[in-house]
């Protein structure tokens, strides 16, 4: 089960004119629906499934199984929770370890399944902690990523917030990423970059726009493939976002899983290859 | 607790005169003698050098840079470097980054922070990378993503063995986004090579961290790393600030991981190429050149 809170449907909405630090707050802002508040409008008869089977169940991540229309998909999404208790018994969605073996075990069995998989991502990053470190924090993303490379069933990852580094890719190594438009997804938080590169944490502003790290960027620079508009409201977004899962996994389950791992790998083969020069 | 950082190649050795360093020795300084900063006793550096850059006294590892290690661990004059013209640009046009490549290029005379290529092991023939740590840390961007990949799809090609040695502060934050996809791209390769049946080994070495340690350092299928190596995914400094208390001593050590059951073994440098040696003979399917 999941918990429902009832949340203030609140107006995923923006102006055009926003700029890096505007979309970085509005990304982080605290009444911003979380993954369960999409999974609850976007599939049916949603079945959690806890923990890792080798350390715990860490409640940062929700993944279980659910209907989309008429199909089987395993859903995953990082949660960061609504209110203060839930909040912490989330971690604020920073996963340790555990979290993210958790996920890939539910991803392995899509695989055997044959069922496709949804992520919602939303997260500041992995968590930064001693048990984080003792268990592996780098050995577990490390491994999700060499898993999702190669799973043989459709994954589509969905950035509905924050996309905070490895604590993000873990999620993301996927057939496509869609990012909506007021959502982030960057390998260094704006404040690490601006006190690494300034020493001083209160040029954030200027480190948002130099990370390039909005969903408008992340499209020009061939990342992502979609963007989704907030400026509907929740509601009115679950309802494209389910019909575009439904378009997108009807057309890559015609593939046969050769063509689509293939299709993969090259996609993240490309990635920037054009800056690299030779001499 | 070892301290760090203090046998970083002098700057001002090096800049403003490129002739110098194809000669420059990082770890050691223009006097006879170094004081190791372990153990506090004094080493001549002739003795250091031939005793592959560990303290005699106490077994410290200084650090090394990419051509010293290729000298230790390949036969003779086998190696032969791949994909030597490889190099990042400032992708995102971001601040300085032009300088630091340019800053960088001059510290390592390397045109990158890693070194790829094949060469012999004990006469065993394999592909090999190794990160260099006088380049902007052994970050990884995309030229450094991309020679990875290449080197594990060539391996793949000839069903060669790939020996990698890891040494980076983690991702390239001045190349954003293209730099995590580096993570992505290297897994991606690591897999297919795995997957058709040919060996990995990593040699993770001081200090491992962020994106590579969540990469490709720890995919391989044995990693040892060397003794006191600093291995992690985030810093220590990162953690302490995160929880607001001092970490325990020893935290994130190779002995540290060794003990979590996160590395096959530790192998002193001294003992490497014998120990790469017996891994591929292990592994060997009657290729022995
Ligand atoms: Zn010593």
């Amino acid at each position: 089960m999941i918990c429902y809170i009832p949340i203030m449907p609140f107006a995923l909405k923006r102006d055009e004119k926003m700029n890096a630090y505007e979309i970085v707050r509005a990304a982080r802002a605290k009444n911003r629906p979380t993954s369960i508040d999409y999974m609850e409008r976007i599939f049916s008869r949603f079945t959690e499934f806890h923990g890792d089977r080798r350390f715990g169940d860490d409640k940062a991540i929700v993944a279980g199984i659910a209907k989309l229309s008429g199909m089987s998909v395993t859903v995953i999404g990082i949660e960061k929770g609504h209110g203060t208790k839930e909040k912490v018994a989330r971690n604020f969605g920073s996963a340790h370890p555990e979290g993210y073996r958790k996920a890939l075990r539910q991803m392995k069995l899509a695989e055997k399944f044959g069922r496709p998989v949804v992520c919602f991502v939303d997260t500041a990053g992995a968590f930064c902690g001693i048990g984080a470190e003792e268990r592996g924090q780098g050995q577990a993303i490390a491994e999700n990523l060499m898993e999702m490379i190669s799973l043989k069933v459709p994954v589509i990852s969905i950035f509905i917030g924050e996309g905070g580094s490895g604590g993000a890719l873990a999620l993301a190594v996927s057939d496509e990423v869609w990012m909506l438009q007021n959502s982030v997804y960057s390998v260094i938080s704006p404040e690490g970059c601006a006190s690494i590169l300034w020493k001083d944490a209160s040029k954030i502003k200027e480190a948002c726009e130099c990370l390039k790290m909005t969903a408008a960027d992340l499209m020009s620079l061939g990342v992502i493939e979609k963007i989704l508009p907030e400026k509907d409201g929740l509601n009115k977004l679950c309802t494209a976002i389910k019909k575009e899962l439904l378009a997108s996994f009807g057309e890559k389950l015609a593939l046969s899983s050769d063509e689509l791992l293939e299709r993969r790998y090259q996609k993240f083969r490309k990635i920037g290859i054009a800056s690299v020069s030779a001499s | 607790m070892i301290k760090r950082g203090l046998f970083k190649n002098p700057k001002n050795q090096l800049e403003g005169n490129p002739k110098l360093q194809k000669y420059a020795v990082p770890c050691v300084t223009d006097e006879m003698s170094i004081s190791c900063p372990s153990c506090k006793k004094a080493l001549l550096n002739e003795e250091l050098a031939e005793n592959f850059n560990v303290c005699s006294k106490c077994g410290y590892h200084f650090r090394l840079n990419a051509r010293q290690r290729i000298r230790l661990i390949s036969d003779g004059n086998t190696f032969s470097e791949t994909d030597a013209g490889l190099s990042s640009q400032n992708i995102l046009d971001f601040p300085d980054y032009d300088k630091k490549l340019e800053n960088a290029r001059l510290e390592s005379a390397e045109k990158e922070a890693v070194v790829c290529g094949n060469c012999e092991i004990g006469g065993y023939h394999c592909c090999i990378f190794v990160m260099e740590p006088y380049f902007m840390m052994g970050s990884m961007g995309v030229a450094v993503g991309e020679k990875i990949t290449r080197l594990f799809e060539l391996a793949l090609e000839k069903s060669l063995p790939v020996v990698g040695f890891t040494v980076s502060g983690g991702a390239r934050m001045q190349e954003g986004i293209m730099s995590l996809m580096q993570m992505a791209k290297t897994s991606g390769a690591v897999k297919r090579h795995g997957d058709a049946g040919n060996l990995y080994v990593a040699v993770l070495t001081d200090p491992t961290t962020g994106g590579v340690t969540a990469s490709f350092a720890t995919e391989a299928d044995i990693i040892i790393a060397e003794p006191g190596a600093l291995v992690g995914f985030a810093g220590p400094r990162v953690i302490e600030q995160t929880i607001r208390q001092k970490l325990p001593h020893g935290f994130q050590s190779a002995e540290f991981l060794l003990e979590k059951g996160f590395l096959d073994d530790i192998v002193s440098r001294i003992l490497q190429k014998d120990y790469l040696t017996k891994l591929l003979f292990l592994h060997d399917r009657g290729r022995k050149s």
